[in-house]
């Protein structure tokens, strides 16, 4: 019976609505204030926590890495591995991958005629590393490196100030070679380069591929990395590299950084629990607003009843009302909400001032805002759904007037 | 055939020493196409009697028989659905509903019961043609005058074709002048449809059209007199 009087409970819920128009602005203002909070903070998070993902994954992450089977436990130059061999070669020239690169990359010390550091000496193929790693990127100061034999090095911005030297200059890394002695090599600071974090800065330098193997005496490499269309689609992908060279360690990206995985898994439960404690609020407004409206129709609804309407039905009408609300109330939030995070704050809100703090929590000083679809859904299922459980018990009390006590209330 | 069956219906209110008794043991048998008013003073239980057949509360003791069933023993769901096919209500207060016009008022019953669109207009327009109202249906409730709102709550009762037609103290808010047309509407409806009507009145005119008098007085059905 509800189904075929659709129009009926509709045409009836939308002009009840407009009744008391000021009450009804309120709670809608209510309900779209608290969407577009909704909405903006599912932005902010989604935002900082993306930007985390891109700039781990942006950091020599990549989407997935082959090592040597023991080279994570134990980065030394013994556990480096061969150039990828024929069937690899095939998986990583796949359409799967948008694009891979070959690293050296071992723990060294960096000298300066001031400072010594310690760093991880990272050898790149400096064209395949663009897109794939910040390291592609053009440098703020010099230059960038050009070739795999390029002879220069390429050092942080603030690694450069701890120690103490400039561009131009000339730094000594050391480091382990193949035969277990200390392989030594002054290098011509090329670039600086800049990270989102500064930590980054100060944790890598960067020189040609064949420059660091020459360095240390091998012909082998440390690690690849890759980066596919979809960092979510990755598991085939890792799968078919496994088959192909099952004495190498292949690993995705959620394997490699299971502290981000646990992040991700934490925000979502996070988000769900702040998406009730902002439901929570503006249930209370809600349901007060449907049971005055009840109330105030008491006579109306005895008049339904007397008329022939079924308890369920006068259920279905209150919600009706609520649904109503709930639609247009999402609908403004959701405008409101996109309006903030894609048109006032496209650009993101430039928060360099604290980025010292930012830095401990491994964000970005911009804190970008991104919407995905499934974050939506889910604010909009939530509170259109919690929206109509709140308004449940108005609904069943208007149901269980008796006829001849609402229709004779005055 | 009887529409209304009453057997020894009493209702309560209250317990103890406070309990009233609105109606006492009262019987009654209502046949179809039946003009029926029921007078008396207030208090005399016509309003309650009124309820008591059209479902609207529940008897205290005995059985109300309406169309073959009893309705006594009915659930809310079923009391409804009773309501919906077989009883129309006309209240003393019209009970418009007042965000609908005059017309979606009258097709507010059709709607539940699931009559097609187009089946509605056709009768609406009719039944709101034949109390007088052609031209004013798309005026809402408070655009209406009293006696413009009393048809149309006729109308909303009548269009369903009801075997009953429930009325309580239909004309106390109308004028005479207002009254008497009502009155000469209904007892047309009655003669034309052959419709059952149950009236509760104060009001002699009223009383004056009936066929069948019923006097109560302190929940009893003190006469019943046949009238024209």
């Amino acid at each position: 019976m509800i189904g075929r009087s659709l129009p009926l409970l509709t045409t009836l819920g939308w002009r009840n609505l407009w009744r008391h128009p000021r009450r009804t602005i309120v709670i809608l203002f209510a309900i779209t204030l608290g969407v577009w909070f909704m909405v903006v903070s599912a932005g902010m998070m989604i935002g900082i926590v993306e930007q985390q993902v891109r700039d781990m994954i942006f950091n020599l992450t990549g989407h997935a890495q082959i090592h040597h089977a023991k080279y994570r436990d134990d980065p030394a130059i013994e556990h480096s591995m061969p150039a990828p061999g024929k069937e690899l070669q095939e998986v990583l020239d796949s359409a799967a991958v948008k694009q891979w690169t070959s690293r050296v990359r071992l723990p060294a010390v960096v000298m300066s005629e001031r400072e010594s550091r310690g760093v991880m000496l990272v050898g790149i193929e400096p064209s395949r590393e663009q897109g794939l790693s910040f390291i592609g990127e053009p440098v703020v100061e010099g230059r960038a490196l050009e070739s795999p034999d390029d002879k220069g090095i390429v050092i942080g911005r603030r690694m450069a100030e701890k120690l103490e030297t400039r561009l131009g200059k000339r730094v000594v890394v050391m480091a382990q070679d193949k035969q277990g002695e200390v392989a030594d090599r002054g290098f011509r600071i090329v670039g600086l380069y800049q990270a989102e974090l500064e930590a980054t800065e100060t944790a890598y330098v960067f020189t040609g591929l064949v420059t660091a193997q020459k360095l240390l005496g091998i012909n082998e490499i440390s690690e690849i990395s890759l980066i596919t269309e979809s960092r979510e689609n990755i598991d085939t992908l890792v799968a078919d590299i496994r088959k192909a060279e099952p004495g190498l360690e292949s690993m995705s990206w959620g394997e490699l950084e299971p502290l981000m995985v646990t992040a991700l898994e934490v925000y979502d439960n996070f988000m769900i629990i702040w998406y009730l404690i902002i439901f929570a609020a503006m249930a209370f407004g809600l349901t007060n607003t449907m049971l005055m409206s009840v109330f105030e129709r008491t006579r109306e609804i005895g008049l339904f009843q007397a008329l022939g309407m079924r308890p369920r039905f006068i259920v279905g009408q209150v919600l009706m009302e609520t649904l109503i609300l709930l639609l247009v109330g999402v609908a403004l939030g959701n405008l409101t909400g996109w309006f903030t995070t894609n048109v006032i704050f496209a650009n993101g809100i430039d928060l360099s001032n604290f980025a010292r703090g930012f830095e401990a929590f491994q964000m970005s000083s911009v804190m970008q805002f991104q919407l995905e679809l499934d974050d939506l859904v889910t604010i909009n299922i939530l509170v259109i759904v919690l929206g109509l459980v709140a308004s449940l018990y108005p609904a069943v009390k208007a149901a269980r007037y008796v006829p001849v006590e609402a229709i004779t209330r005055t | 055939m009887s529409t209304v069956t009453l057997k020894k219906v009493g209702k309560t209110f209250g317990e103890g020493e406070l309990a009233v008794h609105a109606l006492k043991d009262v019987d009654l048998e209502i046949k179809a196409g039946g003009f029926i008013c029921l007078s008396g003073p207030s208090g005399s239980g016509k309003t309650t009697l009124l309820n008591m057949v059209g479902g609207l509360d529940r008897p205290t003791t005995g059985e109300i028989i309406v169309a073959d069933k009893r309705v006594d023993l009915m659930e809310k769901g079923e009391l409804a659905e009773m309501r919906l096919h077989n009883i129309g209500f006309i209240f003393q207060a019209y009970n418009l509903i007042p965000v609908l016009t005059a017309r979606e008022n009258v097709e507010f019953v059709m709607q539940l019961q699931g009559i097609p669109a187009e089946e509605r207009h056709k009768r609406s327009s009719e039944i709101l043609d034949e109390v007088g109202l052609n031209g004013l249906e798309d005026r809402k409730p408070a655009e209406l005058s009293g006696g413009q709102q009393q048809r149309v709550a006729v109308a909303r009762a009548l269009v369903s074709e009801p075997a009953l037609i429930l009325a309580d103290e239909p004309t106390a808010n109308l004028d005479s002048v207002t009254a008497e047309t009502l009155m000469d509407l209904l007892r047309h409806l009655n003669d034309e449809h052959g419709i059952t009507f149950l009236i509760s009145t104060h009001d002699k005119l009223v009383m004056s059209h009936a066929r069948r008098l019923l006097q109560m007085h302190d929940g009893q059905i003190i006469n019943d007199i046949q009238q024209r």
